[in-house]
This record gives structure tokens, sequence and C-alpha cells, in this order.
């Protein structure tokens, strides 16, 4: 059984109160922190862990902290990442629903090691419920003494604020979150300045995923060497995983990152196997922005090596034959899923989704859908193929921050390992009809008006 | 002090010019003119904000700078990129930035209404100039295009949402020009519009100028839509003594009425000098002005591509009388 580091308590009844949580080895990290180290103690436990960014682009966090500027009498922050909308991604309201406390602890530590006096969560509107679970947690840290002025005797101050979104995906985005977190429209800034020197309210600010913070604790614990030790290469550690589709036991998982897709997937631990006994088709491996991989590319490389749940090796053969560890939303579709359907889906999300601040995100990805609907709906034309490569080839890289390459991205690796499906969309509107909607299929494929 | 004063030299398109640090690629570009100067459409000099929006005025980097000659991996806005010491930029050399800017044309135009035999800006338009320059023939786009209504911001501005791109312009002059934030961009996406706070009137005595900032046809003079066609009248520079502004302005004449007034635009199609309402809407007699003389127009939009490309000798005196 592999070793867990962040949901190893998350089962224990009650955990979500603080008297369990502290009973069960809680707030040990911060003992240790304000009695025993300085700031730059824990951002070289944290360097020395190898620890990454768990929100999707995977920076390393020891790196990212030393960035921060540190300008005398200005006001540091640190804000976590909790707009966790990535479609396929469920990992962090697991960890925030479970064991709050898990995160506030972090919040400390972390805020401690960048100088912060005042920390935010910023979290989706969506998960309202999971807002009041964490200012539940929050007023009981702050009755212990965990949170407020002179955290400990140490002289340390911190205080916490959760703070809700309006349900915009693109407030993920460091930037755009940051903004939101000011009361303005959710835009992503230009960069640079990056937030580590010009972030809230123009002051040095780190952004970091709840999970990542979360796996703050453990390394401040156990020391950055022993977390080290877990994992391959430079990706260490563990990882949450949350995984959903066409498999017998979805649901969040942390794993080491030294398994392989092949055993996560059929794995009894883990996903349990394709479900009702069918094929692997496809999978996404790291929440809806990430290049789709074709069964043949699942499991091996295109080198024919094992492919394994990291950073490195599922981004192996770049995006020609790889994909990205992403955030973790881990997507399987069986033999009867359509891709161009799936595609369609994502885009449809990505066009909603678009702050339409700059243009070819905000016309590209409407147009991009509109396409893939109508291949998806029988009137497509093969044409259309190469017109949204072509859509999506000038809207990657092109734009303001990395909305446009997540809406881009998996349209091309859809074309580029399926392009068959596609043009059987195009040939057999028909039959592809009746594949995805059965007996409805009638209906739906009379010619559209509109 | 010393460092601080120091040039430092860039290049583009391979022409050499020596900038202050900190400034950004499109206005190196701008100080050495002519064909190296990219597009922009939301980008605008006096206006804090501004510009990283439309993405037409990408450029790529092929040399980082002295220190870093790596290029950059990405296409570049150079209109919120500062240059380093020894940057090398691409702009109409580099196959990539046209590939690029062909893209961002398209994309620009797919829901645009591409009704200028109607619209007043026709002739004076960014977007006209830009998909003359860099867009397609035909559109290769099929389907409906997204439409607004026609809304009054104030008793002199129309506000035409469906042929707006969306370049921020008018929000950030609004928000510059006021204190209150009545103006702004509601709903997200390609459903993103440009609106007032509960269509307000904008009320201010300098808002006219959003019209005069706007790229494209959205926002227009109340007091001269429909009436010409603006090659059919005749920019004049002319003045008067205004308490509000500097009351220098152009006329634009037919025959011998004042059809509408502007503020002074330079050759990149900004305004330097904000015009006050006053002088803008409501002052329209001849009597009101002093008309200085006939202004250039930098000729080279879509309107006059045939005409104008060489001056008449015989005319030239009199164009470049300004």
């Amino acid at each position: 059984m592999a070793r867990k580091l962040l949901l190893e308590n998350a089962h224990i009844e009650g955990i979500h109160t603080y008297d369990v949580y502290r009973k069960n080895g809680g707030y040990r990290s911060v003992e240790k922190t304000l009695k025993t180290m300085s700031p730059e103690d824990v951002v070289e436990e944290v360097k020395k862990s190898g620890l990454r960014g768990r929100g999707g682009a995977g920076f390393p966090t020891g790196m990212k902290w030393s960035f921060i500027a540190k300008p005398d009498g200005v006001p540091r922050h640190l804000l976590c990442n909790a707009d966790e909308s990535e479609p396929g991604t469920f990992k962090d309201r697991y960890l925030m629903e479970k064991i709050p406390h898990l995160l506030i602890e972090g919040m400390i530590v972390s805020s401690f090691a960048l100088g912060a006096n005042h920390s935010y969560i910023y979290i989706r509107g969506e998960y309202m419920y999971v807002l009041h679970i964490l200012e539940k947690a929050i007023a009981e840290a702050y009755a212990n003494g965990w949170l407020g002025k002179n955290i400990m005797g140490s002289g340390f101050d911190l205080d916490l604020s959760v703070s809700p979104g309006a349900g915009a995906y693109i407030c993920g985005e460091e930037t755009a979150l940051i903004e939101s977190l000011e009361g303005k429209r959710g835009n992503p800034r230009m960069k640079p300045p990056f937030p580590a020197v010009k972030g809230l309210w123009q002051r040095p600010t780190v952004v970091n995923n709840v999970e990542t913070i979360a796996a703050v604790v453990p390394i401040v614990n156990e020391g950055g060497d022993a977390y080290a030790q877990i994992g391959i290469g430079r990706s260490t550690g563990t990882k949450l995983i949350s995984a959903g589709g066409n498999i017998n036991k979805p649901g969040v998982y942390e794993i080491e990152m030294n398994i392989s897709v092949e055993e996560f997937i059929y794995s009894d631990t883990y996903c349990g196997g394709i479900k009702n006994g069918k094929k692997l088709k496809a999978c996404v491996p790291g929440g809806s922005s990430v290049p789709i991989l074709p069964h043949y590319l699942v499991c091996k490389t295109a080198a024919g090596q094992d492919r394994l749940m990291t950073y490195e090796s599922l981004a192996d053969g770049g995006f020609a034959a790889g994909s990205m560890l992403g955030s973790g939303g881990f997507i399987v579709y069986d033999e009867d899923q359509c891709i161009v359907r799936n595609t369609w889906n994502f885009t449809r999300f990505y066009h909603h989704e678009s702050c339409g601040q700059c243009s070819p995100c905000r016309e590209g990805t409407g147009w991009m859908e509109k396409v893939l609907h109508r291949l998806e709906y029988g009137h497509g034309k093969m044409e259309d193929i190469d017109l949204l490569w072509d859509i999506q080839r000038k809207i990657e890289g092109n734009t303001i921050c990395p909305l446009g390459d997540a809406a881009a991205w998996p349209v091309a690796a859809a074309i580029r390992h399926f392009r068959e499906e596609f043009e059987w969309h195009v040939k057999e509107p028909k039959a592809c009809m009746e594949r995805n909607y059965g007996l409805v299929a009638e209906k739906i494929f009379e010619p559209a008006t509109a | 002090m010393a460092e601080q004063t120091e040039k430092i030299n860039v290049t583009i398109d391979g022409k050499t010019i020596a900038v202050d640090p900190g400034t950004t690629i499109l206005n190196a570009a701008r100080a050495i003119g002519g064909e190296v100067v990219p597009p922009a459409m939301c980008y605008y000099s006096s206006l804090k904000g501004s510009g990283g929006k439309c993405r037409t005025c990408l450029v790529e980097v092929n040399k980082g700078s002295e220190k870093d000659p790596r290029p950059m991996p990405k296409l570049v806005a150079s209109c919120s990129t500062p240059v380093m010491d020894g940057m090398e930029v691409k702009n109409k050399t580099s196959e990539r930035v046209n590939d690029a800017r062909h893209g961002v044309v398209e994309f620009l135009l797919i829901n645009h209404p591409l009704d200028c035999p109607i619209c007043d800006q026709a002739g004076e338009c960014h977007l006209q100039d830009l998909a003359f320059e860099h867009g397609l023939e035909k559109t290769r786009y099929e389907f409906k295009r997204r439409t607004f209504d026609k809304i009054d911001i104030g008793e002199y501005i129309k506000l035409h949402m469906t042929r707006c791109i969306l370049c921020y312009r008018c929000v950030y002059t609004a928000d510059q020009l006021t204190n209150q934030r009545d103006h702004g961009v509601m709903k997200r996406g390609d459903a993103a519009e440009i609106s007032t706070y509960i269509q307000n009137a904008l009320d201010n005595d300098f808002i006219g100028n959003v019209i005069d900032v706007c790229p494209v046809g959205a926002l227009t003079d109340k007091t001269f839509r429909f009436r010409s066609r603006v090659w059919y009248t005749k920019p004049m520079n002319a003045h008067r003594d205004c308490k509000k502004c500097s009351g220098k302005a152009v006329a634009w004449m037919i025959g011998d009425e004042i059809a509408r007034i502007t503020a002074r635009k330079d050759q990149f199609g900004e305004v330097k000098e904000f015009i006050c309402n006053e002088c803008r809407f409501d002052k329209k007699e001849k009597t009101d002005w002093t008309i200085e003389g006939p202004r250039h127009i930098d000729r080279h939009s879509v309107i006059s591509a045939n005409k104008y490309e060489e001056p008449i000798p015989e005319h030239t005196p009199l164009l470049n009388k300004t």
C-alpha cells in the first residue's frame, strides 16, 4: 500500500473539527516552524523537497517562493488558489471538505516562510458549502491561537480570510484571481510585472494551489529530503489524482509519483479497470486542458517504455505523442465514447469561460465550438477539420493568459490522434448519430434550421 | 544617475535605434517609423493600462538581449513588452508574425458586421486598414454573427456594440476622465459588451473623446451620424478660445459648413490633446472657429489606397501644409 501524506487521516471520523485534527498530530508543523525555524529555513526545506506546483503548470514551489520581492515596508501576501474549475478535477474540494485544517496549517507555515501577515483563500463560488466548512475551521484555529496576533508567542501575526469567486473559470489564472480578489472584473493581467513583484494591491504576492500548500505540512514535519525520496526524478512526493470517466472506481486517490499509468487504471487499489469490461479508447490525464492520449499511448510512451504517473513521463513525446500531468484530473474513455463529442464539450466550456479580453481566445473559442457542433451533429464538411486545426494554431501562444492554449490543445490533440473519427463524422453522419444518441438519433438528425 | 539616462539599442526588422530603458517595442518601432511599425488596435499611448488585448501588434523576438541572447519562445505583444539592450525584433520580416496577424484579423472580423458601406467610421477605420493589409478576401466563418441593440450613451454618443472589437480604449478613457466607474465591460467571452451602468448617460465634459479613441465605428458622434462620408469632407486645422480645453481641433468641412469637429490625431491615429464636449458638439458654426488651413491626413487607409499612394506633384505643397 502506497504511503499517503495528505489524505492519511481523511477517513477519521470528525477530522474536520479542530479537536480530532489536533489529536491526530495536527498543527505540529506550525509548532516546529515557529519555534525552531526561520522563514529562510522553511523555503530551503521546500526547495529541497522538490515540490512542484500542483495546480497544473508544475513550477517548482521553492523557486517561486524565492522570487518574491521584499521591498521594505511593503506587506506581502500569500493567496491560496482554491478556484478549482478545470473539468475533470475535483481533488481540492475533497481535501478542503475532509481536512480543512490541513490547508489552514499549510497556510500558516507558508505565510510564515513568505513573511505574509494577511493571507487569503480564494475559493470558487460553486464551493459555497466548502467555504462554510473552511470558515468554521478558521474560527476554530483563531479560538485556539493558531491565527491572529503573536501566534504561539513567536511574534508572528497572521490573518486568514476566505473569499469566494463568482463562478468564473478564468479566475483560477493567478493574475485574474488577484483582480477578482481586488473586487474587479476577473481579467488576466499582462505580465510582466509578475505577481511576485506586483500582485495583490501592487504588493508582492505568491499564488499557490490548495494541494501545494497542504503538501508543505508533511514537508516541514518530515523534512524536505524525506519528501524528495518519494517519487521519481523531478516528480517528487505524492499527488492527488481525481479519477473519473468510464472506470469502476472513480474518486480522489493519493499516489506516490512512481506508479505506472497501467497500474493506476487497472489496479483495484485505484481505478479498478474500465467499467463493464470495455476496452480503453483514450485518456485525458490532467484535466480538460491537456492533450488527449489515444489508447496505444496511454500505458506506453512512443518509445515503448512504460508510462508513469509523473510530470516527465506523461509529457514524454511532447505534444505529438505525450500529454501533461496538469492538475490531475484523470479522465478515462471507453470504446463507446465519441471523441468529437468530447472535444466539442470541452470547447463549449472554454468558449463559455473565455474572459473576452484578447481577440484570438474571445472569437476563436466560439468559432471552434460552432464548427465542432456542426461536425458532431452531422452537418460537417471535410474542410472543417483543417479549419479547426488552423483556428487552434492561431489561438495557441497568441493570447494573454494560458486559457487560449488550454482551449487549443485538446482540439489539436483530438485531431492529431483521432482524425479518422472526425472524418467518419463527415462521411457517415447518420451512423455517428446512431452510435452517440441511439434511438433518438433520427430526431436529432433533422437538419438544423438555425 | 548616469545609468538611467543611458540609451539602449534595439533592432527592429534590421533597423537599429537607441531608446530609453523601459520603452516598449512598439514605441521603439514608432520612433523608427515607416514600415517597421506594428499595427495597434487597442494600445493608446496616452491611456494608462491600455494595450495587450487585440494581439495585432505581436512581434517575434529572435534575440532577447545582449546578456541573454535566447529568442523568446512565443510571439510577444510589442505594446507591452519593454526593450532590452541588444534586442532583435522581427515584425514584417517574420513569417510567424504575419501568420499570427492574419489570424488575429480574421478573429476580429468574424463577428464584425462588415457594414462599412453604412458605417460612419469607414475611411478612417483602423480595422478597415488592418483588414486591407492583413485580411483574407473571403471569410471562412459560416455562422450567424453576434448582434446587439444600438444604445444611446449620453446626448451625443451612439454605441453600436455589434461593431465593437473590445479594445477597452473607451473604458480606460472614461475611467481616467471620471471619478467613478460608470462605463465598463459586462459579460464575458464573445458575449462581452461595452456598457454604462444601467444604460446611464455618460456625463462628463470630455466624454466625447471616447468617439475619437474608438478604432472602429462602435462609438459615433450623433451630431454627424449619416451626414456625410468622411472622404467628402475637408479636414481643416481650426482653433478657438476655450476655457476647458486647448481649443485645438480639426473641423471637417462640407463647402463652407462645418460637418463635425474632432480632436487632432497624429500619424498613428492617436489624439494627444483631448477636446471638450462643447468644442466637439456645440460649436458647429464657422464663426466659432479660426480656420488655420488644410490638415495633412496620413493617407494610408483603404479608401485612399488606389488614389493617394504618391501625392500628386502639383498638390504636394498643399497636402504637406499643416
